[in-house]
């Protein structure tokens, strides 16, 4: 196809990758809205996904405009299949217990972080602005989730052996956070993007140095990593997710309240 | 005689401030493992709408208080001392309060 090549093309599905993460994430994190161990943390965890909720409409509203093909905020979120999302396949993984769901927490809290702190220099102003603005919020998410990931690891053997088991279980997925295909080259060229070999070198550092400190052991470098997001290939838990979280759009189009 | 254990956190007392330069308030308690997450679980359930810019948690079982039992000796006998009040000076006019 030739718009591929178009740069509005690249911009666009740059801006539904980050989108799409935070939107499918934020569900995720709405999934636990009543069954959360705790009121305090049922309260925290359904905060970080209004704040999510919050990213994907920013992002998703620009790409509908820089699309302009009248397609809106919503159509994006809710109409479109599961081979037309690119959130990273981490996002959607299931929440698991509550050790596996801020393990997820802290892995991509911590990507968002060095990401949207690259993109605060973005050459793009939306991007940056919008970067500015997630960037407070994601510190709180990663202060968060890496706190909770110190007591669960560092606490009793069942919560360690549960971090563990959850660390062990999402690793896999950590690589696909990173990788660069021509929409992310392109855009590094143009200034928009960043080089996101420099943002996953901030984040192994990171991740390192609370997995340490948690006790929790860092799974070996040449442990087999999945991929696929960049080209819309999903887990097999993406089309549940959109399932329930598309249904009632699609059952009452145009419905409001 | 069986005992059930006690598996809940540490009671925290919540102190707001709603803006720079006025005094905390009480806002609520709630339940935490620590200092950190008491501070954390505070800014969630009792600051997500802007109600604050400050806060303080206190583990409840720090704070004396009094109990009902006391109120008679600690409250009554300010009931009938109204000279107390400073409400029988004359303020001269203009005088700012």
């Amino acid at each position: 196809m030739s718009s591929k090549n178009k740069p509005g093309n690249d911009l666009f599905l740059y801006l539904l990758r980050l989108g799409d993460t935070s939107l499918v994430l934020s569900h995720r994190l709405a999934e636990w809205c009543g069954h959360g161990p705790i009121l305090e943390e049922d309260i925290a965890m359904t905060n970080i996904s209004l704040d999510l909720i919050g990213q994907a409409r920013i992002l998703l509203g620009y790409a509908s405009r820089v699309e302009g093909k009248g397609r809106s905020e919503d159509d994006l979120a809710y109409l479109r299949e599961e081979r037309a999302f690119y959130n990273v396949l981490l996002a959607e993984q299931p929440n698991g217990d509550f050790a596996c769901t801020m393990v997820r927490q802290l892995f991509i809290s911590s990507y968002q972080f060095f990401l949207f702190e690259a993109l605060q220099k973005s050459a793009d102003e939306t991007i940056a602005a919008f970067a500015a603005k997630s960037l407070k919020e994601v510190t709180y998410h990663l202060r968060h989730s890496s706190e909770w990931v110190l007591r669960l690891g560092d606490g009793t053997a069942e919560s360690r052996e549960k971090t563990v088991q959850a660390v062990n279980e999402l690793w896999m997925y950590t690589r696909d956070l990173f990788d660069m295909d021509s929409v992310d080259r392109n855009l590094l060229t143009a200034g928009i993007a960043p080089d996101m070999n420099l943002v996953k070198e901030k984040w192994e550092q990171k991740i390192t140095g609370v997995l340490k400190e948690s006790t929790i052991p860092v799974p070996p470098s040449d442990a087999w990593m999945a991929s696929g997001s960049r080209e819309g290939k999903h887990t097999e838990h993406l089309g549940y997710l959109l399932a329930e979280m598309q249904i009632l759009p699609r059952t009452y189009p145009g419905a409001s309240w | 005689m069986s005992t059930t254990e006690n598996t809940q956190w540490k009671l925290w007392e919540v102190f707001t401030q709603p803006k720079q330069g006025e005094p905390y308030e009480h806002a609520g308690s709630l339940r935490a493992p620590d200092k950190e997450i008491a501070l954390q679980n505070a800014r969630d359930v009792y600051a997500r709408r802007n109600e604050a810019v400050s806060i303080w948690v206190v583990p409840s079982e720090c704070i004396a208080a009094t109990s009902p039992a006391d109120s008679g000796s600690f409250f009554d006998p300010a009931n009938d001392k109204v000279y107390r009040h400073p409400t029988f000076y004359k303020t001269p006019e203009g005088v700012k309060f």
